[in-house]
C-alpha cells in the first residue's frame, strides 16, 4: 500500500474549461482530495442587469459553446413565464428538436472525442483519426447532423440565432425538414454501431450511491420544463429550484456547489436515466441493456454509457418530431405577445446535456432586467464530484501513479463537466510520490 | 514539402464556442490535419507541446494571471491570431466592465466572493500583446477561419473587409430588416458573416465590431423610427462592443453610463449571491 501520495492534475483536458485535481494522500489518510476549479469567473447574472429582456437568451447563451441552446431555451422560458407569454404547440415542437441537436451534438463530443481515447490507450481525437478512422468518421458525421438540426431551426448551434422570446424569428422550407428526415434515418446505423462500440468498453468497476436529481415530465422523457425530482423521493415545482440547489460557496473552487437532502447530488445524463428510465424510447431501452446499464445504476462512470442511450432516444424523439412536422407543416407563426408588469418574476429549467440548468429573472415594466439568477448542472456536480474522488481514491492507491491519475480524470470526464458554465471550473498533476 | 506548420489552440475567459466551431469545421474538412500539425488543443486534446509558430487564442483577458499567459505565448508564437468576439473585442465579457469589479463579485459571489475571486475588467487580447490576425465574430463562422488558415499557409496577410454587412446581406437577397420594422446593426458592422443573423430573421447584433465608416448618429436615428428608447439603442450598441465604447471616453455615441459611476453602492440583492456559511 502507497503511504504518501501527490497528485496534482493541472488544466485537466479534454474537458470544457479549467480545472484542477489535487490529491494528497499522507501516511494512507487522504488530506486533501479535490477538483480545484480556476476558470476565471464571467459574473453573467450581473451584466444582465439592466439589459432588454429580448437579449438575455443572445447574451446568456454565450456562458457555454456546446449548451448554447440549452441556456437560450432555459433563458427564453424564464423571460416567457415572467412575461406570462403562452407558447403554440409549433414553438415547443421545434424547441425540442432543437435541443435534441444540441443534446446529440454534445453527447456525441463527449463520448467520441473526450471519453473514448482513454480506453482506446490515445491521448485524443487526432491519433485517433489514424488508429480508428471510421470511429472517429462516425462521430463526425452524426456530430454534423446533430449540429445541421441546429441549424436548421435556429440557424446555427453556436450561438442559436432563429430562437426568440415567445417563438421563431425564421422557419425552414419542407425541403430542408424532408432532408433532415432522411439523414436521421441515415442515423440509425451510426446509433447502432455506437451502441456496439461503447458495449466493448471495460468500464471501471466503482459504486457509490448518491442523490439524483432531474427534471420529470408526465408524458416523455424530454428535456424543457417539468418538475424537479428527486431519487430520495421529492418533487417539486421549478420554482422552488432554490430549496434544491442551496447554493455556497467553497473555496477550492470558482464554481458555487450545491446540495439538497443530502451533502451533494448528481445532475445528467445517469440521474435521468435513474428516475425516469421508463419512459425512453423502445430501443434506447434495448441500448441499456445491451451496455449493462439497469437503475438504480451508482456507478458514475457509466454516465457516459447513459449518454450513449440518451443518443438512441434523441435520434428516435427527433424522427417522432420531424413525421409530425412533415404531417402537420409549418406555419409562419410570429412570436407569441409579453406582458409587462412590475417586478414580474419567472424561472426557466431545462435538463440540458450536463444536468439540470435553471435561469430565473425579475423583469420590470420597462422591459429591462432587474435581478438575475443562473445555476448550471456543473456547479451542481462539483460536490458529488470531490465525493466520488475521495471514495475512489482508497480503492486505486496500490496501482502504478499514472494509472491512478488516469482513473481521477476518467472519473471527472465521466460527468462531462462544463467548466466555463459552471464558474463559476478543473487541472491533476503528480507531484512526487 | 516543407515540415507543416505547429499551430495552437488558447482559451481565455469565453465559451469556448469558437474552439468547438473549429471543431465542427473538421466534420467537412478532415483533410485540414494533413496540412498543419496541432500541437495544443487543450479542449480537444491531451498530447502538448511548447513548440509551435501560429497561436490562435479563444477569449478575454480578464486577470492578471492571464497576461502573462498571453506574454508566453507572443514569445513563442510568430503569429498571433484572435480568434472570435471575446479576443478580438472584449466581447460580451465587457459587459461587466458597466459596474466596479466589487460590484459584480458581490452580486454574484456575495460579500464573501469579493476576495476568493480574482477578476478585473475585460479586455480583448490586443490591449496586451502585439496581435498579428483577427478572426471576427460570436462566434467565429467556419469558412472565414478556413479562408484564414490558407492564407496564412500560403504565406499572405489576411485581411478583414471593410463593408458593413448590408453589402452581403443585399447580395444574399434578403428583405432588409430595417425597413421591416426590425433592428438591425447591419449597417454600421463590418460584414464578413455572410449576414447570418438577418439570415434567419434577426437583427444583426454587431459581433464582429464596426466597419470603418460606421455612422452611429444615422444608425441611431434609424433604430429610434423603431420606437425604441435611447436605452435600449444604447444596449444594443453596446453588446458586444462594450469595451471599445468605454474607451472612446465623451466620443461614444452612447446616452446612458457605461462606466462605473464614483460611489456606485455595492448590490444588496441577494438574488445571485449563495447563502452566507
Amino acid at each position: 500500500m502507497t503511504e504518501n501520495i501527490k497528485v496534482n492534475v493541472h488544466h485537466v483536458t479534454r474537458v470544457e474549461g479549467h480545472g484542477n485535481i489535487v490529491v494528497d494522500v499522507r501516511g494512507g489518510t487522504i488530506e486533501k482530495c479535490e477538483l480545484q476549479i480556476v476558470e476565471s469567473p464571467r459574473f453573467f447574472e450581473a451584466m444582465l442587469r439592466g439589459r432588454p429582456y429580448h437579449q438575455a437568451s443572445h447574451i446568456t447563451s454565450r456562458i457555454c459553446g456546446i449548451c448554447a441552446c440549452g441556456h437560450a431555451t432555459a433563458s427564453l422560458r424564464a423571460t416567457e413565464r415572467a412575461l406570462k407569454v403562452k407558447l403554440s404547440e409549433q414553438t415547443i415542437r421545434l424547441r425540442k428538436l432543437v435541443f435534441h441537436g444540441e443534446m446529440l451534438d454534445s453527447h456525441i463530443l463527449h463520448v467520441y472525442m473526450l471519453v473514448a481515447p482513454d480506453f482506446l490507450g490515445v491521448g485524443s481525437v487526432i491519433p485517433l483519426a489514424k488508429t480508428h478512422p471510421e470511429v472517429v468518421k462516425r462521430a463526425l458525421r452524426m456530430k454534423q447532423f446533430a449540429g445541421d438540426l441546429c441549424a436548421t431551426f435556429a440557424g446555427r448551434h453556436t450561438h442559436p440565432i432563429a430562437m426568440t422570446v415567445g417563438g421563431f424569428t425564421q422557419y425552414p422550407s419542407m425541403t430542408r425538414v424532408e432532408e433532415l428526415r432522411e439523414r436521421a434515418e441515415a442515423m440509425i446505423a451510426d446509433v447502432d454501431a455506437t451502441v456496439e462500440l461503447f458495449g466493448t468498453l471495460p468500464w471501471p468497476n466503482f459504486e457509490r450511491e448518491t442523490e439524483y436529481v432531474a427534471l420529470v415530465q408526465p408524458d416523455e422523457y424530454g428535456f424543457i420544463d417539468g418538475m424537479i425530482a428527486s431519487s430520495d423521493g421529492y418533487t417539486l415545482p421549478v420554482e422552488q429550484y432554490r430549496s434544491v440547489t442551496n447554493e455556497r460557496l467553497v473555496p477550492h473552487s470558482t464554481a458555487k456547489h450545491t446540495a439538497f437532502n443530502r451533502d451533494s447530488y448528481m445532475v445528467g445524463a445517469l440521474a435521468r436515466f435513474n428516475l425516469k428510465h421508463e419512459q425512453l424510447h423502445p430501443r434506447a431501452k434495448a441500448a441499456a441493456e445491451h451496455l449493462g446499464l439497469r437503475a438504480p445504476c451508482y456507478n458514475p462512470f457509466l454516465n457516459s454509457a447513459a449518454q450513449v442511450v440518451e443518443i438512441v432516444h434523441c435520434v428516435d424523439d427527433t424522427i417522432r418530431l420531424l413525421d409530425e412536422t412533415l404531417t402537420r407543416g409549418i406555419t409562419w407563426e410570429a412570436p407569441a405577445p409579453v406582458t409587462l408588469s412590475p417586478g414580474a418574476r419567472g424561472v426557466g429549467a431545462c435538463d440540458v446535456p450536463r444536468g439540470t440548468l435553471f435561469h430565473e429573472y425579475q423583469i420590470g415594466e420597462d422591459g429591462l432586467i432587474e435581478e438575475a439568477n443562473c445555476i448550471i448542472p456543473t456547479g451542481q456536480n462539483l460536490g458529488n464530484i470531490d465525493r466520488d474522488m475521495r471514495a475512489l481514491v482508497p480503492k486505486i492507491l496500490t496501482e502504478p501513479e499514472d494509472q491512478i491519475r488516469l482513473k481521477m480524470e476518467m472519473l471527472v470526464r465521466a460527468y462531462d463537466p462544463c467548466i466555463s458554465c459552471s464558474t463559476h471550473f478543473l487541472n491533476v498533476e503528480f507531484v512526487g510520490k | 514539402m516543407a515540415t507543416k506548420p505547429k499551430i495552437a489552440f488558447f482559451d481565455f475567459t469565453s465559451c469556448e464556442g469558437c474552439q468547438l466551431t473549429v471543431i465542427d469545421l473538421l466534420q467537412t474538412h478532415l483533410g485540414l490535419l494533413d496540412l498543419v500539425e496541432i500541437v495544443q488543443f487543450r479542449e480537444a486534446m491531451s498530447e502538448k507541446d511548447e513548440d509551435y509558430q501560429i497561436a490562435f487564442v479563444e477569449g478575454s483577458c480578464t486577470r492578471k494571471g492571464d497576461e502573462a499567459r498571453l506574454l508566453q505565448i507572443r514569445e513563442q508564437a510568430s503569429m498571433v491570431v484572435a480568434l472570435g468576439a471575446c479576443a478580438h473585442l472584449g466581447g460580451i465579457n465587457a459587459l461587466k466592465n458597466r459596474w466596479a469589479i466589487e460590484n459584480v463579485q458581490t452580486y454574484v459571489y456575495g460579500k464573501n466572493g469579493k476576495d476568493a475571486y480574482e477578476s478585473y475588467p475585460a479586455r480583448p487580447i490586443s490591449a496586451v500583446i502585439k496581435v498579428d490576425a483577427v478572426i471576427p465574430g460570436c462566434p467565429i463562422d467556419r469558412y472565414e477561419f478556413l479562408r484564414v488558415v490558407q492564407l496564412i499557409l500560403q504565406g499572405r496577410k489576411p485581411r478583414l473587409p471593410d463593408y458593413p454587412l448590408c453589402v452581403e446581406c443585399k447580395l444574399k437577397e434578403n428583405a432588409c430588416l430595417n425597413t421591416l420594422g426590425k433592428p438591425c446593426l447591419g449597417p454600421i458592422t463590418r460584414a464578413g458573416c455572410n449576414a447570418i443573423c438577418p439570415t434567419y430573421g434577426d437583427g444583426c447584433e454587431g459581433c464582429r465590431g464596426w466597419h470603418p465608416e460606421a455612422n452611429f448618429t444615422y444608425m441611431r436615428e434609424i433604430l429610434r423610427g423603431h420606437g425604441l428608447s435611447d436605452a435600449e439603442i444604447d444596449a444594443r450598441f453596446t453588446m458586444f462592443n462594450h469595451y471599445q465604447f468605454q474607451h472612446m471616453g465623451d466620443e461614444a455615441p452612447i446616452t446612458t453610463p457605461i462606466s462605473p459611476a464614483k460611489d456606485e453602492p455595492l448590490p444588496t440583492s441577494t438574488f445571485a449571491a449563495p447563502k452566507e456559511a
